[in-house]
């Protein structure tokens, strides 16, 4: 066999070994948090708050509290960002202007998630005295998730082809009108699939909700945007730092990440499908 | 009249539009402000230099090198593990999965960068961490060893999947013509494929860099905790995020040690930030270069 030849064999094989190390790897966590994690679902604990100084009972304020965090950050990340995408495609400023938006979306995306989490302590917390609550930590993951609901929405609207546009101009349509009856409705698909990312993005963050909106443990349910919330992701840290029972809180934990792992991947399996199949109907 | 209200609605969409330069100014005027109290009673040399950190003993030292040091050690091991890893995975996809191999695989590796990362943590925690302890036989296995292990791994499916971005926007006709004058595929590879794409994939590095030394949970969890500077990769060691996220609950709000965690924040900053300008440079330059190619 020629020498080039077997350095190509060698190659190919080492190549393949780091594909079958990182599947491996990425195997193991969730065969281990899912293997583990079932023996404690049931219905009692998505159902039940928890009991016994955390030993016992449910998780289920915590699966409420991300929720509750999750629809406030989406809320307030949606409407700014597609604002922003639709500016930026529809109504195209000058270069300067796209190349600020862009290098600040960027740069925004590149923020650590404990950075984001300070901002939101001096910001929302302290200075706007909204305290420890829902509202501070949804803002605060709002802020985190904007620039990925920004490209997602400009994705799908430089995704709809100009002639749509045009003849909507040409039969006498404004320009709002035709955003609002044409362009937004066909990328609707598209938007969505960047919301439900960033819904599996923000019920998995922890850092920034540490001193913004979550507590360990609270008596009953938040009554209101101003109340403290419990979170799937902060209960797990909860569970593995605090507290005087580690075993029976580590099965617990088991069980709370599976529930959120099981969450987000559901989550951005279905995106990235849906994003896979109009990326195929575009170019055909 | 319809004039107006068309005008109004560029501006609404406009004014919406720059709310991320304010987040981005905000959130350097907060770390800024925030952090400027401590600047006042310690000089920022010593807050960078400075080999102790014991911010609550009496006085206090603010010294945060032994935590940047942390970072940079947990950050250079993740590298070791996610770089080969990563890159590795997206030649695989690239080059030796077939269409219908790659349209599985691909996604699969974005499915899986989705796991967040205090799962991370807590599977570092209860799984890596006492496995390591007992191979080294190590009194604890909470390392920074074990922190750069977990940590390589979660970011290596974001390398894989930048990185075979990269690969699949070196056009078809340079691979073919290196193949038509004789070369084999595994020397078209590491010949024309990989240097093309070169900048595309040192962008994913860099990024990669950048989120493992912003990556707060996994870090908080897994590399025990001890405020030292660094001597080897099997002891405990506090990076720049978990010393936030740990000790702001304890923090007075508006005391000095208040201020040091903002000051460290400020620090976290400005490092990810030069990464990702770094990176997005990096990337501009490769288009222009393949899109003179094409």
């Amino acid at each position: 066999m020629k020498k080039s030849n077997i350095s190509q064999k060698i190659g190919f094989f080492v190549i393949s070994l780091c594909l079958i190390a990182t599947l491996f790897f990425l195997g193991t966590i969730l065969y281990f948090i899912t293997v583990r994690g079932i023996r404690s679902i049931s219905w009692e604990f998505l159902t039940k708050p928890p009991s016994g100084g955390m030993t016992e009972g449910g998780v289920s304020p915590a699966i409420l509290g991300t929720f509750y965090l999750t629809i406030g950050a989406i809320l307030f990340a949606l409407p700014l960002g597609l604002a922003c995408a639709i500016y930026l495609t529809e109504y195209t400023p000058k270069n300067i202007v796209v190349k600020i938006l862009r290098i600040s979306i960027n740069n925004l995306a590149g923020v650590p998630s404990v950075v984001f989490g300070l901002f939101g302590l001096a910001v929302f917390v302290k200075f706007f005295n909204f305290g420890v609550s829902i509202l501070s930590g949804s803002l605060t993951l709002g802020i985190l998730i904007l620039p990925g609901i920004i490209s997602a929405s400009q994705e799908a609207l430089t995704a709809i082809p100009q002639s749509l546009r045009e003849a909507s101009l040409a039969l006498g349509a404004s320009k709002w009108q035709t955003i609002r009856k044409i362009v937004l409705p066909s990328s609707m698909p598209g938007i969505l699939t960047g919301v439900i990312l960033s819904i599996g993005r923000a019920a998995g963050e922890t850092a920034p909700i540490i001193f913004t909106a979550a507590v360990f443990y609270m008596h009953g349910y938040p009554k209101s945007i101003f109340s403290e919330v419990m979170a799937l992701p902060y209960h797990i840290y909860g569970l593995m730092t605090e507290g005087t029972s580690p075993e029976k809180q580590t099965q617990i934990a088991y069980g709370c990440a599976l529930i959120l792992m099981f969450f987000v991947l559901l989550l951005s399996a279905i995106a990235i499908y849906f994003r896979q199949k109009q990326r195929r109907v575009q170019h055909g | 009249m319809h004039r107006v209200r068309e005008n109004i609605y560029k501006w609404v969409f406009a004014i919406m539009a720059f709310a991320s330069i304010i987040f981005l100014v905000g959130i350097t005027i907060t770390l800024i402000t925030q952090s400027f109290p401590l600047f006042r009673e310690i000089p920022v040399k010593s807050f960078l230099l400075g080999k102790a950190w014991y911010p609550t003993y009496d006085p206090p030292e603010f010294g945060t090198f032994p935590l940047v040091a942390a970072s940079v050690f947990v950050t250079f091991g993740a590298l070791l593990v996610c770089v080969p890893l990563g890159i590795g995975s997206a030649l695989y996809m690239n080059e030796i999965a077939g269409y219908r191999q790659k349209s599985l695989l691909k996604p699969l590796i974005e499915i899986l960068a989705s796991i967040p990362s205090v799962v991370y943590g807590f599977f570092g925690m209860v799984i890596v961490a006492p496995f390591i302890q007992k191979v080294f036989n190590l009194p604890t296995g909470l390392t920074a060893f074990t922190g750069s292990i977990v940590l390589g791994i979660m970011a290596t499916p974001t390398v894989a999947s930048i990185a075979e971005d990269a690969l699949s926007f070196v056009p078809k006709s340079f691979r073919e013509a290196s193949l038509a004058v004789g070369a084999n595929r595994w020397q078209t590879l590491i010949k024309v494929v990989i240097p093309s794409a070169g900048s595309g994939i040192s962008t994913a590095v860099i990024l990669g860099i950048s989120r493992a030394i912003g990556e707060t949970m996994t870090v908080l969890m897994v590399t025990g905790g001890a405020a030292i500077i660094p001597k080897s990769f099997f002891q405990p060691v506090r990076p720049m995020t978990s010393t936030i996220a740990a000790e702001m609950g304890e923090a007075v709000f508006g005391g000095l040690h208040y201020n040091a965690l903002f000051a460290i924040g400020l620090v976290l900053f400005i490092i990810t930030l030069f990464f990702n300008i770094l990176a997005e440079f990096i990337s501009n330059r490769y288009r222009l270069k393949l899109g003179a190619g094409r």
